[in-house]
């Protein structure tokens, strides 16, 4: 029997030959990423045990990105906190605000994630790395802090389940449809405990910034993580990114699958989701008439130089609608600084959109556009549950780049066809 | 070890903005997560739970975020044990973490009704339901999760095995 790409990295970080599902190993780790939210947390657990150090200082990653610019006193006491640690312990990872973006985007960018990488963070979504080829887990404060004492942590080697998608990519259709399409197919534990391995040539059309989307939603199914084979497209991608060597593993061809599931792209119509699980997906064409009070355009899901490409094509010489905000938000200041040299900028201020510096904000609603009671959204974001973006009775529907600002240009959920003219 | 406590239900994929949302996670007090235990789906839970009390789920408990507060903030609330039929995979791991049992069980969930009495022996994986007279056998839970246990989670684990003080 085969192993897995992901059962190859996991057997290679663990001194064995082979690992099946089930097995419980314990693996090294090549980095270690925590937020403004998970750091602290772990810091209090190494302060109860009485230890002061990390593994090593070059394979930790600190980033401030959820409640950055500090919100409030409390974030700025908690960032302040991860600060101190982050210079007493020579953190060479460490991003500060000016530098920083939201960490999902920021890693891949940096290039300091690579092919055959195991990767624990702080962040359920953390799995968004796999798009790179690597084993990329979330864990919770203690596990972080273990990961960050240690460079080890143990796994349950999960069952991977195979997702081929065949076909050509309709317009305007990217890898978010094609996630969010999966999780309405398989519901949000339909790959809970396991490996979502994405593949086929639907996959390999995507560039990287849309393999990132489909990783980065892996948990919204449950995953442990999500994981795709890099090609000339990810080498590409790498290359000017980072000189550490890396190795690209491959699932062996009689590599053993709990479940394999097909899909023809050019099927896929635009999706949405419903309130309040990322599953409760409808193709556009069933959305009906749902006004909205707020668009998002960001996050480490769609906050790339891609999406934003994607948006100001759609807002190009269009307004947003009377009373409702949009809100977009580049995902890095490198993603920023592209923007406003692409002239994309331009593009959303005449358009009377709102313009963030990088950060998870509204997403988790944090800041940057908290919703009140009985206001509806829509967002490039990877969660709808209740009271994610606000107030419990609010409302969050999720979406692709181009459905959400077409969506503010008609203040309703619209078909970006509705709105460019072609 | 044997614990006793009365039944509060939950349906399926309760999830973590719903147990905890994030805007009271700018802490590390288990007492202020405590407050805010459940919220999403009931402001006064945490007035309503007596200590001991266990918390009854469907499917996918748990699901969402990776922010261990939200185990932290059941456990401090004094629920002393979550039975689901299944529980998302960080969560699970947060839970052995901080401490907070937890049981995998298909049958349990569909017949223990919302106050009734249980009692989870949580070495055997037993849970009576004592209000129906009904008992159902929990998945075991695996030996290398019930060393972390033992050892009083993950951190005090790693401080026996690398030799350092104890939580």
């Amino acid at each position: 029997m085969g192993m897995t790409i992901t059962e190859q990295i996991l057997a290679s970080h663990s001194g064995m030959e082979k690992v099946t599902p089930g097995d419980l190993i314990n693996a090294n780790v090549d980095i270690v990423m925590g937020h403004d939210l998970s750091i602290p947390e772990a810091i209090t657990k190494l302060e109860r045990i009485g230890v002061d150090r990390v593994f090593d200082q070059e394979r930790i990653v600190i980033i401030p990105d959820h409640f950055t610019p500090n919100k409030d006193i409390q974030a700025a006491e908690s960032c302040k906190r991860m600060r101190e640690f982050a210079r007493r312990h020579r953190i060479s990872h460490y991003y500060e605000v000016g530098e920083v973006g939201i960490a999902h985007a920021l890693l891949p960018e940096k290039g300091i994630v690579v092919p055959g990488d195991v990767v624990v963070g702080g962040d359920s979504h953390t799995c968004t790395y796999g798009a790179l080829g690597a084993f990329a887990a979330g864990v919770g404060g203690t596990d972080l802090a273990a990961a960050m004492l240690t460079g080890m942590l143990w796994f349950k080697v999960p069952e991977s389940m195979k997702f081929v998608y065949h076909g050509k990519l309709k317009k305007w259709v990217d890898g978010k449809d094609l996630i969010l399409h999966t999780i309405g197919d398989i519901g949000v534990d339909g790959a809970l405990y396991k490996a979502m391995e994405f593949t086929g040539e639907g996959i390999e059309q995507l560039p990287l910034s849309g393999r990132l989307t489909m990783a980065n939603m892996a948990i919204e199914a449950g995953a442990k993580n999500g994981i795709l084979q890099p090609d000339m497209v990810t080498v590409e991608y790498l290359k000017v990114r980072t000189n550490r060597p890396y190795t690209i593993f491959r699932s062996d061809a009689y590599a053993d699958y709990a479940d394999v599931r097909e899909y023809d792209v050019g099927r896929i119509e635009l999706q949405v989701a419903f309130p309040s699980l990322p599953s409760n997906t409808k193709p556009i064409s069933e959305v009906g008439d749902v006004p909205v009070d707020q668009v998002v355009i960001g996050s480490c899901t769609n906050g790339r130089i891609e999406d934003l490409r994607v948006a100001a094509q759609v807002l190009r010489g269009n307004k947003v609608a009377p009373y409702v905000r949009l809100i977009i938000i580049p995902a890095t200041q490198g993603v920023f600084r592209q923007a406003i040299q692409e002239g994309l900028f331009e593009i959303f201020l005449d358009a009377k959109a709102a313009i963030s510096t990088p950060t998870c904000g509204p997403c988790v609603g944090g800041h940057m556009g908290v919703l009140a009671k009985g206001e509806r959204a829509i967002s490039t974001t990877n969660r709808n549950f209740i009271g994610r973006m606000g107030h419990p009775e609010s409302e969050v529907y999720l979406s692709n780049p181009a459905v959400a600002a077409a969506s503010a240009v008609k203040g309703r959920i619209a078909n970006p066809e509705e709105v460019v003219k072609s | 070890m044997i614990l006793r406590g009365r039944a509060w239900k939950f349906g399926d994929d309760v999830d973590t903005d719903v147990i905890i949302p994030v805007k009271y996670c700018n802490t590390t007090d288990p007492q202020e997560f405590a407050k805010h235990c459940m919220e999403g789906m009931d402001p006064d839970f945490h007035k309503k739970v007596k200590p001991g009390d266990i918390i009854v789920a469907n499917k996918n408990f748990g699901c969402g975020s990776s922010r261990e507060p939200a185990p932290i903030s059941i456990k401090a609330l004094g629920i002393s044990c979550v039975i689901a039929k299944t529980f998302a995979r960080i969560f699970y791991r947060n839970a052995f973490n901080v401490g907070l049992p937890i049981l995998e069980c298909e049958d349990a969930p569909d017949q223990i009704q919302e106050g009734h009495d249980l009692e989870v022996n949580l070495d055997t994986g037993e849970i009576r339901d004592l209000s129906i007279e009904k008992s159902f056998k929990a998945k075991p839970i695996p030996s290398f999760m019930q060393n972390l246990l033992r050892d009083g989670g993950l951190m005090n684990h790693l401080a026996k095995t690398l030799n350092l003080r104890r939580i």
